[in-house]
């Protein structure tokens, strides 16, 4: 393999991983918390760090998981206090576990290599340089089976509780009355999160693994109401993001974590925009339509209501009848338009005049209020 | 020598400032922010703003703190903006519209700033502070900056209070007396995005947000009054400034923005547990009080009905047949005592000589007052 399929064979996996999980935690509305963790977790590493002294000793990954945990389960304690709200406790929580990590690594790591900024930010491109070495055979890089397990784990995970995940996630009460514990789930979940967060850090950045997580599955959710195809179709966005944005990166030469992370943010932009049920092209649509459809009516019953009247000639005069409806000229004459070809009214001289089919809408909706 | 070195180092003056109007600034803004129960929204702002502190940078080729910050405040709007518009025309939650949008424009600050990198040009060094923040290259000019933002902070806050006071607590009734929702939205966003970004630089992108959030919090739990919240927060805020840089400076190799954010963070636990009123502390107190209360009164109760079974009324009584309630078998004697004790101060019971008790005229008065106030219901 050269280093280019490793580093997009990677960047591939850790999409998965994340959006698999990302699922469930933007329907379970847990995506600041998931930021929380993320950032977290760098508290984890450095404890983990000071106790092994070594990068890449698996008890770093306990250790973040660990953190992780201790932050939801800290904010969930702020929370019940009931001295402030969800969300203030989770800005509380992690910028202060936050701080804490990077004053220890500032004063105590300066010299050993733990840089800040390659866990926070990541670079994909090192990656492949760390290798794993098995029977004194190179086997592919470390990040690749690392990254590998966790996504085994995730998905395994997924697969043995769906239903439980899917139930706790929609009823939690449900869940709970069943005999299965919403909370444990939660905590699993959460536990899940940390490791792939940790597993992701690395290539990623800890910052940028919330947009693999929450991206893809709100790409998703704009275009499905099924949970088992916006399962799919995550891992599917989450990878052509993935190699979208490496592809960029290699044009620009620029950082391959943040360039998929742009190219998701515009994905979701793409599809926010031209979605075919939920995109804003069609819920602006769909709402003017509803506006040309309801004035029209509107008309229909002013035409009605004065049929046959003394005061008709001046009510359903085409030149006042937008001051009586108070609309402006032109959307007078679009709606006209919409009713001549839909031959709910004639134009005789100056005057509207409802036809048959015009007074049977009238009477419908006059009924329908 | 804490303060002698305050009034001596230059330099330290100078940041010291900086944190202080920014702790000023951040805790008054924040203040709205938590109570709109949108705090979340300052952390997705200040990642939002590094694209465009990247991209000003791109184009103009000088690091000019102003034109930079006018980058910062352009996309963190943009962010703002994309944010509220995903949470009103999608079902997409407020938290993941955030997380999408705080992430992504963090993404593309990254490729824009390695971008740069890679651009031979000696003057992007320190471009990174931003994500970081660093506090000791805060330039004097850069504090009257601040300055000058946090008094126009200042004064657009004075000058809508009434506007806002009425958005933090009941937006419904703003609407039906004729405010716009958007427009105070957008007011209240766009001095946040400034006060974030006059934050950027000495604390960075990612901490930012504690600076919003912390100071609200405490000083929520000290008051009611959002006037008295206000000042609080501010005050908090120039405290964990000012001392956040004092002993940043003092203890080497200590970064400012987290320490800042350390120390805020403490006062907000302590107002936590110390506040009167809201506090932990104070509740914990108040609980065990009326727990000693409703013992006191059961205790009572139930000697004077033993009392009413003795043709002598002042008959006395050993400790073990007095009870909690009438049907607690399981008498804690221990808390029994305690209550006949303090009875016995306040002159219902009596106490003889071979430790039993009778109740006293006073204390039957009391006794069927109790009973009466609880209307014959069993306590």
């Amino acid at each position: 393999m050269t280093p280019q399929v490793e580093i997009m064979l990677i960047a591939v996996i850790v999409s998965a991983a994340c959006a698999l999980l990302g699922v469930f935690l933007i329907l379970r509305k847990m995506a600041m918390m998931t930021d929380a963790i993320s950032h977290t977790i760098l508290l984890g590493i450095v404890i983990g760090f000071f106790i092994t002294e070594s990068l890449t000793s698996p008890l770093l990954i306990i250790g973040a998981a660990l953190i992780g945990l201790l932050t939801v389960y800290l904010a969930e304690l702020l929370k019940r206090t009931k001295l402030m709200s969800e969300d203030s406790s989770i800005g509380l929580v992690f910028p202060f576990l936050f701080s804490i990590a990077i004053i220890l690594i500032t004063r105590y790591a300066g010299n050993i290599h733990l840089d800040v900024d390659s866990v926070l930010l990541g670079e994909l491109a090192f990656v492949p340089f760390d290798r794993l070495i098995l029977f004194g055979r190179d086997v592919g890089p470390k990040s690749l089976y690392v990254m590998g397990i966790i996504l085994t784990i995730d998905l395994a995970f997924i697969l043995l509780f769906y239903k439980e995940l899917k139930l706790a996630t929609f009823d939690a009460a449900l869940a709970a009355v069943i005999g299965f514990s919403p909370v444990l789930m939660h905590y699993a979940l959460m536990g899940l999160v940390s490791v792939t967060a940790v597993g992701a850090f690395e290539a990623v950045g800890s910052i940028l693994v919330i947009a693999f997580m929450i991206g893809p599955p709100i790409t998703a959710y704009m275009l499905t109401d099924k949970l088992k195809t916006m399962l799919v179709l995550s891992v599917v966005i989450g990878t052509f993001n993935a190699l979208l944005g490496y592809q960029v990166a290699v044009i620009y030469d620029v950082s391959i974590a943040g360039s998929i992370a742009t190219v998701i943010g515009i994905t979701y932009l793409i599809v926010f925009i031209t979605a075919p049920k939920r995109g804003i092209i069609t819920m602006v649509y769909k709402r003017h339509m509803q506006r040309i459809d309801y004035a029209m009516h509107s008309l229909l019953v002013h035409l009605y209501n004065h049929e046959g009247t003394e005061e008709e000639e001046v009510e359903a005069n085409r030149h006042v009848i937008d001051q009586h409806l108070h609309w402006q000229k032109s959307f007078l004459d679009k709606i006209m338009k919409k009713a001549l070809r839909l031959q709910c009214i004639v134009v005789e001289q100056e005057f509207l005049k409802l036809t048959s089919k015009g007074r049977e809408y009238a009477i419908r909706s006059f009924e329908d209020i | 020598m804490t303060l002698d070195l305050l009034l001596r180092d230059y330099t330290l003056q100078i940041v010291a400032l900086g944190s202080a109007v920014l702790g000023a600034v951040s805790g008054i803004l924040g203040s709205f922010a938590v109570l709109r129960k949108q705090s979340l929204l300052g952390d997705a702002v200040s990642h939002a703003a590094l694209p465009g502190i990247a991209f000003v940078f791109l184009i103009t080729g000088v690091k000019q703190t102003e034109m930079l910050l006018l980058g910062a405040l352009i996309s963190g709007l943009l962010g703002t903006f994309m944010i509220v518009s995903v949470d009103r025309y999608t079902r997409i939650k407020f938290d993941s519209a955030l997380g999408l949008t705080l992430s992504s424009f963090f993404g593309l600050g990254l490729v824009l700033l390695t971008y740069i990198q890679k651009i031979p040009n000696a003057n992007q060094a320190g471009l990174e502070n931003f994500i970081f923040g660093q506090a000791s290259t805060l330039l004097k000019r850069d504090v009257y900056w601040m300055i000058g933002l946090g008094i126009m902070i200042l004064t657009v806050v004075i000058v809508f209070w009434k506007e806002l006071k009425i958005f933090s607590f009941d937006p419904e009734f703003g609407k039906s007396i004729g405010f716009s929702d958007m427009k105070i939205n957008m007011l209240l966003s766009s001095i946040t995005v400034i006060a974030i970004i006059i934050g950027l630089q000495s604390v960075g992108v990612i901490l930012m947000s504690a600076l919003l959030i912390a100071p609200g919090v405490a000083a929520r739990q000290w008051t009611d009054k959002l006037a008295i919240m206000v000042l609080l927060a501010a005050i908090f805020g120039i405290v964990a400034g000012v001392i956040g840089t004092i002993i940043s400076s003092l203890v080497g190799n200590m970064p400012t923005g987290p320490v800042i954010v350390v120390v805020i963070s403490l006062i907000v636990f302590f107002s936590l547990f110390f506040a009167t009123k809201r506090g932990m502390l104070w509740r914990v107190m108040r609980m065990k009080r009326n727990r000693r209360d409703i013992n006191d009164s059961k205790v009572l109760v139930n000697l004077y009905e033993l009392a009413m079974n003795h043709d002598v009324v002042y008959h006395p009584h050993k400790t073990n047949v007095i009870m909690l309630g009438k049907n607690n078998k399981r008498t804690d004697n221990k808390h029994v005592i305690k209550s006949l004790l303090y009875l016995c101060d306040k002159g219902y019971v009596k106490r003889d000589y071979f430790d039993t008790w009778s109740i006293t005229d006073l204390g039957i008065e009391k006794a069927k007052r109790i009973m009466a106030n609880h209307g014959g219901e069993k306590l």
